[in-house]
């Protein structure tokens, strides 16, 4: 394995071949073994790549058209400590992400024009297409909405006041009259009254912990809010980070009669569980080990996440949904925090964890665990999300080349060092996880390789 | 034959909780205690601890946990620093952190801390190399309140197999309570804890746990109760109504004790009492009660557990 090396959109379009490697292209339903050229950005047959273009070995790697995040924390501006737009895109590559969606509450927040365009302006070097999500009202403090029209019109994709809900359902039902049916209202769906101080999911194990609970009620109630603006202005609502079975049922009935709602899961909603906050270390399809924790190993505060950590149950009905397609993407959430907001006690600990780089790592140990087809999750992190986005993703001969190879029978060890993120807060630290990515192609240029 | 690791009482660097200790290492800790008892009298371990720096850091207001760690420390020989937590950097914007290691630096080698969020005491242990005694965090353990509150129980019935013990009040918010539910089940008991439904929340999943929403249902039949401190301070009746309403169907009294309970079931309580609240004062200071016993018991089993931490036994 060669030392890992991270290019830019701006590089020159690469010229490659890659040999014997198993193509998946979930928006076609081809999953087939063969060589694929790249030249020039373009991809094309084996046979159009000039004799002396570099040849790279890909027996036993995967090649998946490149993932696209949904929802993505990059802390510019503001929280340059934690991460940048730079960091935060070389972190993209690394775990295969090709396009990311920067989160509105930066410092100050992205709710003006000239904000959106600050960010995509710093991006236009990044290792990775930087879409952004304005904030959904003025300040994110809920009380009046942006200037919708002039936010996409700066090519906002949509607006959100991700890090808490928008709590007045007049101003939800005027920004989805304002985005109409192209452009989502992305909710992060929680009650505050509901919460109430909660810093983890209610149940067995908060009681055993001694932490006050959140109750799945605050994600519910949003949730079904939401529906019935979107079912009332035929606006569109995409509910991200979904944590909970009962809003995913709540989500279910709304599509099944046909209201405009979508949803993303993160990867720690899917493989990690409450019970990660006391120690458990097993993943949330598997039973947990039930061994006495040693001292030190609980109230990690890179437990601490918003929506908290599920339950094992609930979990798996998302993996389930996942799998049977009624959650339209897994994203990352991706939330960097410098240490010092991480090492203090458990309900003190600042939200939020690093998910770029481990996120195709998780859907490989579900996909070995049996839980999940690789082309399903390959298509929640890849050509669904993009689709949301109306970009355009597959490895058809003539496009661009935009896809992530990766080896699902390598492995890597999480630590600081391996991390391109500027932070490292994830409580997977140390483990060994499946899937090494190879490579990296955005737009034509080589992003990522090692 | 499944092997499950299990932590030597010996190899115990850290009393964080106990939680997943085994019977045996209960047991132990429990005799330990006794030889304490016996040893503080003819100061036969004086010097057992004369290398240890003992830091007491209670960023809680503590007097009789403090006072008891401080005595059994100094007991042990060791040197003992009180850090004024109130007044300690910490209040002047210090994290947590950089005051533990601090502490740590200027030679403390043992920590016993308080603090009032859960699990203050496993980021202590995490983050530094001091050897950590939780004397209580929030409302997650209080480990050697409960292993005093074994050794009363144990001293009471001897073996505690098959004895049913009611633990009654603010449940969820009771740290006490956690530890001796782990502490007592451990030890063979049947645990049940009785309260105003919100009082109790979260404890139906407990394994094991039975639970109560009358005070008749609670203790009934029980070998010993157990009721715990209404925190009066953080407005804890306000959940359920008021304090006067607590007291009209939960205050033990001797009538209800003797008509629901065994017969001559002790009473216990962590102290600090509301006198009248909790229970009366009839009951507190009457032939049921072990309240004293409990605070005797303080001193030798938090040197039981000092000299385990520092590998002195």
């Amino acid at each position: 394995m060669t030392t890992p090396t991270f290019g830019r959109l701006t590089d020159p379009p690469a010229t490659v071949l890659l040999i014997g490697a198993r193509l998946i292209d979930p928006g076609a339903g081809t999953d087939a073994v063969r060589d694929l050229g790249i030249v020039d950005g373009v991809l094309t047959t084996a046979g159009a790549v000039p004799p002396g273009a570099e040849r790279i070995e890909a027996r036993g790697w995967v090649v998946a058209p490149g993932f696209c995040d949904l929802h993505t924390h990059l802390r510019q501006p503001g929280g340059e400590e934690a991460e940048t737009v730079a960091s935060g895109t070389r972190a993209a590559a690394h775990g295969g992400f090709t396009t990311v969606c920067a989160m509105p509450n930066t410092e100050p927040p992205l709710d003006t024009p000239a904000r959106v365009t600050a960010v995509l302006a710093a991006a236009t070097d990044a290792a990775a297409r930087v879409r952004v999500i304005a904030a959904a009202t003025a300040r994110r403090a809920g009380m009046t909405s942006s200037d919708v029209t002039a936010l996409l019109d700066v090519g906002a994709i949509g607006v959100s006041d991700d890090g808490a809900s928008v709590a007045d359902p007049d101003v939800v039902r005027e920004l989805l009259h304002a985005l109409g049916p192209d452009h989502p209202l992305i909710e992060h769906a929680e009650d505050a009254s509901l919460v109430a101080g909660g810093v983890m999911r209610a149940g067995a194990t908060a009681a055993r912990l001694g932490l006050r609970g959140w109750p799945p009620e605050a994600e519910v109630r949003i949730v079904e809010r939401d529906v019935a603006l979107a079912r009332a202005t035929g606006g569109w609502v995409h509910v991200t980070h979904l944590s909970t079975a009962a809003a995913l049922d709540v989500v279910r009935r709304a599509r099944a009669d046909g209201v405009r709602v979508t949803c993303d899961v993160t990867p720690h909603h899917l493989a990690l569980a409450d019970d990660w906050i006391g120690g458990e270390r097993t993943f949330a399809w598997e039973d947990p080990d039930g061994e006495p924790k040693l001292p030190g190993a609980a109230y990690d505060g890179t437990c601490r996440v918003n929506p908290p950590l599920t339950t094992r149950e609930d979990a798996r009905a998302l993996l389930a949904a996942v799998a049977d397609g009624t959650i339209d993407a897994i994203a990352t959430d991706h939330a960097p925090h410098q240490q010092h907001r991480k090492l203090v006690p458990f309900a003190d600990a600042a939200p939020g964890l690093i998910g770029l780089e481990t996120a195709l790592s998780l859907g490989l140990a579900a996909v070995a665990a049996g839980r999940l087809p690789l082309a399903t999750l390959l298509d929640a992190l890849s050509t669904r999300p993009a689709r949301l986005l109306g970009e355009q993703r597959g490895l058809t001969d003539g496009t661009a080349a935009d896809l992530v190879a990766f080896d699902p029978s390598a492995s890597w060890v999480v630590e600081r060092e391996a991390l391109a993120s500027a932070s490292w807060n994830t409580p997977l630290l140390g483990r060994k996880l499946p899937g090494v990515v190879r490579l990296t192609v955005a737009n034509g240029r080589v992003t990522y390789r090692s | 034959m499944i092997s499950v690791p299990v932590v030597a009482a010996s190899e115990r660097r850290h009393v964080v909780d106990v939680e997943g200790w085994s019977r045996g290492e209960i047991e132990r800790m429990l005799d330990r205690a006794e030889e304490m008892r016996a040893a503080r009298a003819s100061r036969l371990y004086r010097s057992l601890l004369e290398a240890e720096t003992v830091g007491l850091a209670f960023f809680e207001t503590s007097t009789r946990t403090r006072i008891s760690f401080e005595l059994a420390a100094k007991a042990l020989g060791a040197t003992v620093v009180d850090l004024q937590a109130s007044s300690s950097s910490l209040s002047k914007g210090e994290s947590l952190v950089d005051t533990l290691r601090t502490l740590e630096r200027t030679g403390v080698t043992i920590l016993v801390m308080r603090h009032a969020s859960s699990g203050a005491p496993d980021l202590a242990v995490r983050s530094t190399g001091l050897r950590i005694v939780n004397g209580g965090d929030g409302t997650h353990a209080h480990p050697t309140q409960a292993l005093l509150d074994a050794l009363t129980l144990r001293e009471r019935f001897g073996a505690l197999d098959g004895r049913l013990i009611a633990i009654v009040g603010d449940v969820a918010h009771s740290r006490v309570a956690r530890s001796n539910i782990h502490a007592l089940q451990a030890l063979g008991a049947r645990v049940r804890v009785a309260g105003p439904e919100p009082w109790i929340a979260g404890f139906e999943s407990w394994p094991g746990v039975e639970t109560a929403t009358t005070l008749a249902d609670g203790i009934r039949d029980a070998d010993a109760v157990m009721t715990l401190r209404v925190q009066l301070e953080r407005d804890a009746a306000a959940s359920i109504g008021s304090l006067d309403a607590y007291v009209d169907a939960w205050r033990l009294d001797e009538a209800r004790m003797a008509r629901w309970a065994a017969p001559d079931a002790p009473v216990l309580h962590p102290g600090p009492t509301n006198e009248g609240v909790e229970l009366t004062a009839d009951l507190a200071n009457g032939p049921r009660s072990l309240i004293g016993r409990q605070v005797e018991n303080g001193v030798p089993t938090r040197m039981a557990i000092l000299a385990t931490v520092a590998g002195a036994v």
